[in-house]
Formats: structure tokens, sequence, C-alpha cells
């Protein structure tokens, strides 16, 4: 029995066959990776084309400055701006809580402790991003908020700050995990420099590594900004059905996320303007994310260049 | 002496930079040929012409011929696929680079790719394999274990055994010595000179004093050009080029 | 002025003070950790204790109901359950055939950037836009329905990019050295990527699989927007029938005035974070066992 065979012809069947056979399967894994794209466009176009007929109904001006937000009422008013600064708010509680603590637990894990104690802490962590947001929405309603209202009894029972912390907590661990990733890929040379020099090791992180890492961190916040400003669950439940344009964080409020539910709960037909609101909801709601990202990415982008 | 392959007018580049430019040189049968050279002067690359690894990366050009006896046919030539190339000629790399499955496996895995099916036939080249390869009586009783486990130099002679499993014409070794510590490298060339009657070797190395052990013929490549080719002991001894004398006396390199 | 040479001064208080420092960061680094952790196991105990006593055989067996007492998450469970196997019907073959042609197959040109730029977008855009991709375009567009089907696929659609960066990170630990063994003797591409590609890769695979669909379990808002039910007494018989998941039900529950429906939601908060806790427990078991197996 002969291993060696002799060499083929470009017409011979068997080649043929196989060369047929690896470009079809080159071709059938492109058309799947190329179908994400589709998703995407799909999206776009879906809120795009969803959302239109509401501006040929709604002049611009009343969307962006009318005083409230009222659609599904007799006399509707369209002034986004009362579900934009619900969002704005409960996204700027969530990142005084996630930002700071985020970085520090990034630092603490990829600077200061052992790799067993690192091996202990991060899935642990990481499990705060694995529970099901409706679930922390219960906890900010249920849990949270009844123990802040023995701190600030004049807290509404609906409110944008429980939302904010609890939301805060959850996206801790996507701040710190793409930080820790980034500190991690300063190389070691950087980091006995400032050692040898004497420096602590709380000098060393804050004035060489977090700098060296910077785009990581910075793409890590952007990251958790727009995991705020999606996050749908958690206000939904938490901060209450109320658009106002207020940045008090004792009050209810909505943000774009929880009335795009609050309107889905109901029956809308297709078409109306109730209907067309929850896709502009979205359309605003997709530009702040992707404009979020996009800035991400470049600010990632220019300093892998700068770095390599 | 019979030639079994022959590289004529081969040259070479990666996107702009010119790596081999016009080599020339006879592979003769049932011999060891070295390539030598200091770093960067296109043996490696030479080298991975015989299988044509380099249609895996995009970004390459090349022209010339390699052919191979007794038909000499270009095996360079777009009509003939590289696959089929890699089917006649075998490779073993610098780093010993085992699949991270039994022992038995990997010397199948060549046999399973040319669609071989029969289970006695698989063993019995398996066996005959790892006898060649010197490495029967260290493994027989642990065929079916991971590859991984083995030492660096087993492991280095479990690839030239998957290699010869398949009954290669020409066996390419890239530098296999150059991760190995001293013992496991003088069972690598004491391998690799009985190895020659079994089937033709074109060996890339940086050891010269393993060229000058091993090989019967030698060829000293510079900047991407064959400076000389010759007798290996002709080479060493009384080099007819003075950059091939400058090189083995250690001026430069 | 004659400076005096910096060797001549005295350190220590200034060494004293930085090692202050880094205890002091020391503990506040552990107090970080720690806070995260304790909001972690308050939530559990918080909602264990509530929800426990409702824990019991009937309520995995009984439909909803108005009276709470009697609600059940039999459809909620089976719902999760149908609406997952389509999301990994769509998701696990889409995404990691799309990992491997990133990894193995595409040149370095521009369709490939838009390709990878586009995948990174996808994982940063809101879930509940989805679901209004998925309310235009499946329900009405394609006129699915408010199904299991639409569910399952707006579901397989957002969980795609994990398994698709999971495939590719897991493809990417495989040295190039294995590769080229693979073609020297003689495998075709196709051959390498199965034979030894895939299996070598499978552990980082599963893993981002298990931690999709961990995900998608405990996925509520674009469902919303296709309309799960809340109210559904009876079981799906195809892939066709209106249905509802655990999370719609829990937020049903937690969304009502009464306290007695609280403790339904707990109930269905508890069952959910087990399932969600145990896929993710899985998730770090198997990398850690793969990462034992294959070291490179």
């Amino acid at each position: 029995m002969a291993i060696q065979s002799e060499f083929s012809t470009p017409q011979s069947m068997k080649r043929r066959w196989r060369n047929f056979k690896e470009s079809f399967i080159h071709l059938l894994l492109l058309v799947c990776a190329g179908s994400s794209v589709l998703v995407t466009f799909g999206v776009i176009y879906t809120l795009v084309s969803e959302a239109m007929p509401f501006f040929l109904e709604v002049p611009i001006k009343n969307f962006l400055f009318d005083t409230e937000w009222t659609p599904l009422f007799e006399n509707p008013q369209y002034g986004i701006m009362n579900l934009i600064s619900g969002t704005l708010l409960t996204t700027v509680i969530a990142l005084i809580i996630a930002i700071p603590l985020g970085t520090v637990a990034a630092v603490f894990l990829s600077e200061y402790c052992s790799n067993q104690v690192r091996e202990f802490f991060k899935p642990l962590l990481e499990l705060l991003a694995a529970v099901p947001t409706v679930v922390y929405g219960y906890f900010a309603l249920l849990f949270v908020t009844p123990i802040l209202q023995k701190i600030i009894p004049s807290l509404e029972s609906f409110n944008a700050l429980s939302a904010g912390i609890v939301m805060g907590i959850m996206i801790i661990p996507y701040v710190s995990s793409l930080s820790e990733d980034s500190m991690r890929a300063v190389p070691l040379y950087l980091r006995e420099g400032s050692l040898a020099m004497g420096a602590s090791k709380l000098q060393t992180s804050f004035k060489v590594i977090v700098p060296a890492a910077f785009s990581g961190i910075a793409s890590a916040y952007v990251l958790g900004i727009s995991r705020a400003l999606g996050e749908t669950m958690v206000v939904a439940i938490a901060a209450g059905l109320q658009a106002r344009l207020s940045l008090n964080p004792l009050q209810s409020t909505q943000t774009l996320t929880a009335y795009i539910v609050q309107v889905s709960m109901g029956d809308l037909p297709q078409g109306s303007i109730g209907y067309r609101t929850i896709y502009v909801s979205g359309l605003v709601l997709l530009l702040f994310t992707l404009s979020f990202n996009l800035i991400g990415q470049s600010i990632r982008a220019r300093m892998e260049k700068k770095y390599k | 002496m019979v030639k079994k392959a022959e590289v004529i007018n081969l040259n070479f580049s990666y996107t702009d930079k010119k790596v081999l430019n016009s080599v020339s040189l006879p592979i003769y049968e049932n011999r060891i040929t070295a390539l030598i050279g200091p770093s960067g002067c296109g043996k490696t690359t030479l080298l991975r012409c015989f299988n044509r690894m380099h249609d895996l990366y995009g970004s390459v050009k090349y022209d010339g011929q390699i052919n191979l006896f007794p038909d000499q046919l270009n095996i360079l030539s777009k009509e003939i696929d590289p696959i089929e190339v890699r089917m006649k000629i075998g490779m073993v790399f610098q780093k010993p680079n085992p699949f991270p499955k039994s022992i038995y496996e990997n010397i199948a895995y060549g046999l399973r790719v040319r669609g071989v099916k029969k289970k006695s036939f698989i063993d019995e080249k398996i066996e005959d394999s790892l006898k060649k390869a010197g490495l029967w009586k260290e493994v027989e009783d642990r065929l079916h274990t991971s590859a991984t486990a083995l030492s660096g130099g087993q492991q280095q002679r479990l690839c030239i055994a998957r290699a010869l499993a398949t009954e290669p014409d020409i066996l390419l070794l890239d530098e296999p010595t150059s991760a190995l510590d001293p013992i496991s490298t003088a069972h690598i060339e004491e391998l690799v000179t009985e190895l020659k009657n079994a089937v033709t070797i074109v060996m890339v190395t940086h050891n010269l004093h393993q060229a000058a052990r091993t090989a019967d013929f030698t060829s000293f490549m510079y900047l991407g050009k064959m400076i000389e080719f010759g007798e290996s002991s002709q080479i060493f001894t009384n080099p007819k080029e003075q950059k091939t004398e400058n090189y083995i006396t250690g001026r430069f390199g | 002025m004659s400076t005096e040479p910096i060797r001549h001064r005295n350190f220590k208080a200034q060494a004293e003070r930085l090692k202050r420092q880094d205890a002091f960061f020391w503990f506040i680094g552990l107090l970080t950790l720690g806070f995260a952790l304790i909001t972690l196991l308050s939530l559990i105990v918080d909602m264990a204790m509530t929800g426990w006593p409702r824990i019991t055989q009937t309520f995995f067996l009984s439909f909803p109901s108005r009276l709470p007492e009697r609600a059940g998450i039999f459809s909620a469970w089976v719902g999760s359950l149908c609406v997952v196997l389509v999301t990994s019907l769509v998701a696990i073959p889409l995404g990691i055939a799309s990992g491997i042609y990133l990894e193995e197959y595409a040149k370095k040109n521009i369709w490939t950037k838009v390709i990878e730029l586009n995948i990174l977008n996808l994982a940063g855009i809101p879930s509940i836009t989805y679901g209004l991709m998925a309310l235009g375009f499946f329900v009405y567009k394609m006129h699915l329905g408010q199904s299991i089907l639409t569910a399952g696929m707006t579901l397989g659609l957002l969980v795609l990019p994990i398994i698709i960066v999971t495939t590719r990170e897991a493809i990417r630990t495989i040295p190039s050295h294995i590769r080229e063994a693979s073609y020297s003797l003689g495998a075709t591409k196709w051959q390498t990527i199965r034979n030894h590609i895939l299996p070598y890769s499978s552990g980082g695979i599963m893993t981002g699989v298990v931690i999709a669909l961990s995900r998608a379990i405990g996925e509520t808002a674009p469902l919303i927007t296709v309309g799960a039910l809340t109210f559904i007494a009876f079981l799906p018989s195809s892939v066709m029938d209106p249905y509802t998941v655990l999370p719609i039900q829990m937020f049903n529950w937690v969304s009502r005035p009464q306290e007695e429906f609280h403790v339904n939601a707990a109930a269905a908060g508890l069952v959910l974070l087990t399932m969600t806790l145990f896929l993710n427990g899985t998730a770090i078991y198997i990398r850690y066992l793969f990462r034992k197996k294959y070291k490179w």
C-alpha cells in the first residue's frame, strides 16, 4: 500500500473536489462573519425608518424644547430632554460609584495582590456582571431604597439615586476588568524602573502604570458609560416612570430605556405616534452609545499607535 | 550521486524586501545538505520554499524553479497543488511542535490526512517510524499518553518520526536542535546521519560544527545570495570564496 | 547658596511615609472589593430570605395566577428553556463560524476591519435596541409574531458578539507552529481547523458559549419590546407560540404593589440567580480544566 500519490494536474477531479470543498467552507464562514454587519445595518435601518415618520409630524423645535414628555396624553408634548435628563442623571450617579471603585479594584488586583488573591477575587468580581439586571432592579427597589430612606427620609420610593447606585455596582466589573488587563499589559521594565528609583507601589501605580495603561483604562470607562446609558431593567423597576426635566436624584425619573419598556408593556398599534416614540427614544439612545463607543475605539487606536 | 532536486534561479521577496536573489543549488539523493549563513541570509526562507510553506501567508512573491527528480517537475509551479508538495516533502521545525494529542495520534495524523484508514497499517508505520527516530524503546508502552509530556529532545524525535511516517522524498530540518540541550542535540545529530540512508535531507543550521559533522554538502548563503556550494569537507577546510572563509573562521556572523 | 548633596539627607521619614501610604492603599483596595462582594452577598441573602418559603414543587409546576400564593413559574422556566434553545441554534454556529473566519481566513484588509469594528460596536449597543429592531423586523416585517422564535433569534443576535470574541481569543492562544506542523504534514486548511484548531480551542469556546447563554437567560429588556407576555397559562407547543420567560415573570411580579407578589419575585429571582451563577461557575470550571490540559 503506497502512501505517496503522484502530483495531480489542476484539472484532476480529486483536486477540483478538494479545492471546491475548501472554498465552499471559506465562503460559508465569510457569510457567517459578514452576517454580523447585517445585524448592525438591521438595527440602524429599523430604528431610523420607524422613527422618521415621527419627525414629519413633530417639529424638531418641539422635540428639543418642549418642557414635558407626554406623547400618550390628550395634548401631547414631545420634549425629549426630559428623558435625556433622566438618563444622564442615573448614568452620572452610576459612574460616581463605578469609576472610582472600578479603578481602585483594578489597581489593587493588578499591582498589589498576589496571584492567588487575584485568582480568588477576579471571578467573584465578574459574577457582579453576571447577575441578571432584573434581579438588580428588585434589589434596588426593595433593598437599597428602604435602607436609603432611613438615611434620607425625603427619598421617594421610586428614585434615581438607588437605581444609579445599583447600576454603578453592576458595572464595576466592566470598568475594572478591562482596566486591569491593560495595566497588566504594561511592560515589567517600566514597573521595575520606577520601583528601582525608590518609588512606592502607590506612586508606581498612579504615576507610571495608570498613565501607561491610559488607553485601556479610558476605554474601560467608556464601556462603563455606554453600559449605564443603555441599562434598562434597573431603572425601569427602581427609578419610576415619571419623565421630568430635573436632576434631583431623590425623585423618581424616567430614562430613555425605561420609557421604551413602559410603552412596550401596553398594546400599541404599529405605526401610531406612540409606537414611533419608542423608536425615537431608541434612536437617541443608539446615537449616544454609538458615539461613546466610537470615542472609546479611537482613544484606543491612537494610544496603540503611540505605544507600539 | 543522483540528484533528488535542483533549485534554479529562485527569487523571493516579502512585500518590498528581497530575501532570495537568484539562488541555485542541487540536492543529492540520500545525502544531507546543510544551509548555513548568518541570521537573515535567507536560509530558512529557502528551506520553506521546498514545501511551499510560504503559500500559507499573503504578501510574498517568488519565481524560479525547484525541480523534483526523477520527473524533473517544478514544485513551485502554480499548476502544482502545495498540499501535494507537502505530502511528498516533510518538515521538522526549530521548536519541537507535537500536537497536544497522544504519541500515537501525532504520528498517525500524516497518514490520516492521506486517507489511510487501515489500523494495522497505521500501527505498523508508527512502530517503524518511531524505531527509525530512535524513540521506540522509550515510548512503546505509552503510545497513548500525551506527546507534550515528553522531554524536549524526545518531542523533537517524535516530530521527526511524524514526518518519516509519511515516507517523504525529502525531509526538511529547520535548525532542529536550536531549542535543545547538548545531549539531545547529539542524539538528533546521530539520528540524522543514520536517516540519510532512508531519505534525502536538507537542513538549516546555525551551528557550523553541526554542519561539518553531519552534512555531506554545505551551502553558504549571505544576504540572500548563494555564495558557495560544495562538499562539506571542502567548504570547511578549503573554501573558495573569501566571504565563506570569513564566516567559517568566525570573522562575522 | 550651597546646596547640600541629596545623599546626605535622611530618607527614613520619607520611606516610612511611603510605606504607610502603601499599606493604606492596600486597605482601600480590600475595602473596595469587600464592598462589591458584600453587595453581591446581601443581594443573594436578601432574596433568599424573602423568596425561600415560596420555593416548593408547586411553585415550579404552577402557572401564573392572580392569587400570589397559587402563582408559579411553570410557563416561565419552560419558556426560558425554549427561548434559550432557539438562541443557541442561532448564536453558537454563527458565532463560532465568524470567530474562525476572522482568525483563520480573514486577510488584513478593509473588509476585515469593517467586520471587526462592527462586532465591537454590536457588543456595545444597548440590549433594548435589539428588541426594537426585532419588533420592527422580526415581528412586523417578517411576520414571525411575538413568538418563541422571535425571542430566541433576538437574544441570539444579542449574544453573538460574546461568542465571536471568546472564540477568537481561544483560537488566538494556539501558537502558529501547531498550524504549521499540520500543514507541513499535508493537511488542508479545513483539516487543520477541524482536527487541531477547534479541538484545542474548544475549552475557550465552550466557556464563551456558556457565558453567552447565561446572559441570554437573564436578559429581560429586549423581550419586553417583542411582547413576551406575563400571563401564560399553558405550555408552548411550537416555536410560533406566545411565551413568557423567567425574568419577565419576575419583572411582572416586582412591578406589582402587593407585597405578596414581591415574595414570588424573590423566589423567581432566586431561581434565575441560581441558574446564572451555576452557568458562570461552569464556565470558570471549564476554563480551568482546559488551561491545565493545553499549556503552550
